[in-house]
């Protein structure tokens, strides 16, 4: 009786250690970086009225429209056609690093090491490294998108296949199946949902980060944001990251329906 | 000759592990053979060594008149065409339609395009749904896997076996997760394979009443070693208690009854 009543108690200890470690953390960050946390919630309500009188798209701004319609066009595109690119590629890619496919355990380290250094290399970092060789054009963003997309999607894809198709592989092995019918006839359709769900979350994810690139790179809704902020016409600008906003949105609930079909 | 002999075979994983201790048994074509034994004694490294899911340590398996431990990769597609297996977990490939389950019995006999592309003959097709209507799923034929009950998904475990035209199936705990009902469907659909068909049928088992009213021959394996090797008659209480290392009252099964 006495142990189980210690159970309990060290684990009421332990939350409450870890939540006051915490706090001390915050503390200390706070302090070294000079950050204020209540000056910060203090200048809340002006920053409030500075949004209200500047960032609310006007007439002049809505005649702008088309373009900015256009342009995010462009770039929603631009999203799609590298998210499909990257999960093809990482599809095949994956197969190697995954256990239930995997050649020998040396190429599943590498494949695995690859597709780390390239998620783990920001967007934005590649953006500004490849501009060196590609210049400032849609190229350079696709690039960059795609290698980070490449290297995210390899990895989940690799999580994907081990954790929904081993039982059936083993099957398909104990058949005869040799290994691209067991890539075509096993791991494909029962990865499925899992793969869908992933691109349909990277195109969601590139959308928003190809606006922060086509500042880098001058080309599409981020070069057209970039235009306005620096014209200081903040309504133009505002509008367009609404537009942005809810053309994520859009994206979501297409997604969202398309993953209830197939799953 | 036998259809399956295993001469001295052990198996050992990571260099510790003793799955399996100089094994040596041979079946003959047309034999119901059950294996018993404690969960880890090694039943299930015992059937996928015979179609190389497990590489065997040591020792050399025969199957049909080639040697399994020393083939190539033809040679091992050829030898698993011909041994179906059955899992516990049933292994289908759930979102996948019945008949199409069915048919990845006949991936190992294929071109790897059209396998790969799901593209089956005419022949195999109505073959697949003739043994689907064996099975008693044609109700099921067009539905996926995910929507079948336990009991309906280990028949198309079953159904996917025979379409191999297999000459031996090995079964790993096929009612282990079944209830009594669907258990006694499954166990007397492989009774009839191994009758009507004449194909061999070697069962991992952990119901010892089951083994012993279905199969004519029980190994019981312990620790990696086979400890009996013999008629179903022969199995006395104290043999039983031997490969469970149990004493009386130990068992869940009533010994004394089914011996």
């Amino acid at each position: 009786m006495q142990k189980t009543m210690d159970v309990f108690r060290r684990r009421k200890l332990t939350y409450t250690l870890v939540f006051l470690a915490f706090l001390a953390i915050f503390a200390g960050a706070s302090i070294v970086a000079e950050f204020h946390p209540i000056d910060g919630i203090v200048s809340f309500p002006a920053a409030l009225q500075w949004i209200a009188v500047n960032l609310i798209p006007d007439a002049e701004a809505m005649e702008r429209l088309p373009k900015i319609l256009s342009e995010l066009m462009e770039t929603a595109l631009l999203s799609v056609a590298v998210t499909v690119v990257a999960a093809i590629l990482a599809f095949f890619f994956s197969l190697l690093g995954a256990n239930i496919t995997k050649v020998n355990g040396f190429i599943k380290r590498i494949v695995r090491i690859v597709a780390a250094f390239f998620r783990n290399v920001p967007d934005v970092v590649w953006a500004m490294l490849l501009m060196f060789s590609f210049g400032q054009n849609v190229l350079t963003g696709f690039f960059a998108l795609f290698f980070t997309t490449f290297g995210l999607l390899t990895r989940a894809f690799i999580e994907t296949m081990d954790e929904v198709s081993s039982h059936c592989v083993e099957a398909l092995d104990a058949t005869g199946a040799n290994f691209i019918q067991k890539v075509f006839q096993g791991i494909l359709p029962s990865s499925l949902p899992g793969i869908t769900t992933w691109v349909l979350y990277m195109i969601e994810t590139n959308i928003r980060s190809s606006t922060l690139i086509g500042i880098l790179t001058a080309t599409g809704i981020g070069y057209l944001f970039d235009l306005y902020y620096k014209r200081l016409d903040f309504a133009s600008a505002s509008l367009v990251v609404l537009s942005i906003v809810v053309l994520v949105l859009v994206i979501e609930t297409v997604s969202n329906r398309i993953r209830k079909v197939i799953l | 000759m036998a259809l399956l002999s295993f001469q001295n075979v052990s198996k050992t994983y990571n260099g510790v592990t003793k799955a399996l201790q100089d094994v040596t048994f041979s079946i003959e074509e047309g034999e119901f053979v059950s294996i018993i034994g404690p969960s880890g004694a090694g039943k299930s490294t015992l059937l996928r060594c015979i179609n190389r899911l497990v590489d065997a340590s040591q020792g050399t398996i025969f199957f049909d008149g080639k040697n399994v431990t020393s083939s190539k990769k033809n040679e091992l597609r050829d030898i698993r065409t011909k041994t179906a297996m059955i899992f516990q977990h049933y292994n289908l490939v759930d979102r996948l339609s019945v008949v199409e389950n069915v048919l990845h019995g006949r991936l190992g006999q294929k071109s790897t395009l059209s396998g790969a592309a799901g593209h089956y003959t005419e022949a195999e097709k109505q073959e697949a749904f003739r043994i689907i209507q064996e099975m008693g799923l044609e109700e099921q034929a067009y539905k996926r896997c995910d929507e079948l009950s336990g009991g309906q998904k280990q028949r198309v475990g079953i159904a996917r076996a025979i379409m191999q035209h297999p000459k031996l199936i090995l079964c790993d705990e096929p009612i282990a997760s079944l209830d009594p009902k669907s258990s006694k469907v499954i166990m007397d659909h492989l009774k009839t394979i191994n009758q009507t068909k004449n194909i061999t049928c070697l069962v991992n088992l952990h119901q010892v009443d089951v083994a012993m009213k279905y199969s004519k021959r029980i190994i019981g394996v312990t620790a990696g070693k086979i400890v009996y090797d013999g008629p179903t008659d022969g199995l006395t209480k104290d043999k039983i208690h031997e490969i469970y290392q149990s004493s009386d009252h130990d068992l869940i099964t009533d010994v004394e009854e089914c011996v």
